[in-house]
């Protein structure tokens, strides 16, 4: 179904504009006409649905079932929530705060966090669609690896003493079930097409630059990049290549749906996965803007210990996939 | 006068939302002042997770969204 964009890539390419199919001009444009249109279809059709599905779920809901439950569990589903639920980060805070006001540990709350930015469904849609299934799963097992093993973590070093003071006050006053169960109505068919029609401008208002960015970086990469540099000089793995590219990752910012398009690219050039896999989520979670954001809510200690988290959970799960990978 | 406050953390919704709350007031001759707050603790304690939300009178109407139209004439009665 989807070869109907490589045709449309073909058409605009090499009869409108003229190029040359082998040329390096040609090939980093078709690659941008091929992946933009592809990624905006599947996008609107898929948030789309998915927004239907998913309109009764709201933070409320999930505040409260977390708030509910024994710990280990807890992670895991604080992860799985982070992976479901769509991520803003003008939001971040207001749920950091009403998690942690409801009494859910702070570890929990981190998991679902980390995850969040991570997973969502645009990133594994487009990763279904530009890299296959199985780096897809990949991906997304890493992703929640990295959010429940950081959320527990959080915990066993007490992090809530180093969260700003109101911050912890209200974690200790909380009272677990002070807030009324849920018992609005179900939702009409009418009400859940409303939602997923905001949801769907919502998402596209927020994503559409970036897959433009993605797209262009990952077209430039394809086009003019030797096809045998990556392979020549960082194909076997080299133990380094692994921290350098989280570290090269970290001033550059994008979300998941930016850098999956030059994931795409890296991986075709012969970058091994594990390299790719690290660049690309230090790329996407350790931004600085978010962890300024987060500022508001911890003190630095606590940003700076998540920060080094992260990289070091990108650096080795970059290392094993790479081991994994070459047996 | 009504007093009117956006919670959220001066995302571009927020702001939409405190501009189009007065232009309303404006169209409808009513007389607010509209806030806009963004400290995280005043928006904990108002026990809001989804931003913009909007305060009236000390009272949360509404959260998660760019309120409609209706909704803001609705709140200026």
């Amino acid at each position: 179904m989807l070869s109907v964009f490589t045709k449309l890539a073909d058409w605009l390419t090499y009869s409108v504009f003229g190029l040359l199919p082998d040329s390096k001009p040609g090939e980093a444009v078709h690659f941008f006409i091929e992946d933009t249109t592809k990624i905006f279809f599947l996008l609107v059709v898929m948030i789309y649905i998915i927004s239907l599905i998913r309109a009764s779920l709201n933070v409320e809901r999930i505040r409260d079932y977390l708030a509910g439950n024994n710990r280990i569990f807890g992670y895991i589903m604080g992860s799985t929530f982070g992976a479901i639920t769509p991520f803003c980060s003008c939001s971040s805070i207001p749920v950091f705060l009403g998690f942690t006001s409801a009494g859910i540990p702070v570890g929990i709350t981190m998991s679902f966090l980390l995850t969040s930015p991570l997973i969502n469904e645009v990133a594994v849609l487009l990763l279904l669609s530009l890299v296959g299934w199985k780096i897809t799963i990949i991906y997304v097992f890493i992703g929640m690896a990295v959010g429940i093993t950081g959320g527990i973590f959080l915990d066993l070093i007490r992090a809530e003493q180093l969260l700003q003071p109101f911050a912890l006050k209200a974690y200790q006053t909380a009272q677990v079930s002070n807030s009324e169960p849920d018992t609005r109505p179900g939702l009409s068919i009418i009400e859940r097409h409303k939602f997923a029609k905001i949801e769907l401008l919502d998402i596209l208002d927020r994503v559409w630059k970036w897959v433009f960015i993605g797209v262009a970086l990952g077209a430039a990469l394809h086009g003019f990049v030797p096809e045998t540099w990556f392979e020549e000089n960082l194909g076997s793995g080299q133990w380094w290549s692994v921290p350098l590219a989280v570290l090269v990752g970290i001033p550059l910012y994008s979300n998941a749906t930016g850098v999956i398009p030059v994931m795409e690219s890296l991986i075709v050039k012969g970058l091994p996965l594990g390299t790719t896999l690290a660049f690309c989520m230090s790329t996407v979670a350790a931004s600085f803007p978010e962890f300024i954001l987060l500022k508001q809510v911890m003190t630095w200690k606590l940003l700076a210990i998540i920060f080094v988290l992260l990289l070091t959970s990108f650096t080795i799960t970059g290392w094993l996939v790479n081991i994994i990978h070459m047996l | 006068m009504k007093e009117i406050k956006v919670l959220g953390s001066g995302c571009t919704k927020c702001v939409k939302t405190a501009e189009l709350i007065q232009l309303v007031a404006n169209d409808c001759g009513v007389s607010v002042n509209v806030i806009k707050e963004t400290s995280p603790e005043t928006i904990m304690n108002y026990g809001v997770m989804s931003t913009p939300a909007v305060v009236v009178d000390n009272q949360l109407m509404h959260s998660g969204s760019i309120p409609d139209r209706k909704k803001i004439e609705e709140w200026l009665k």
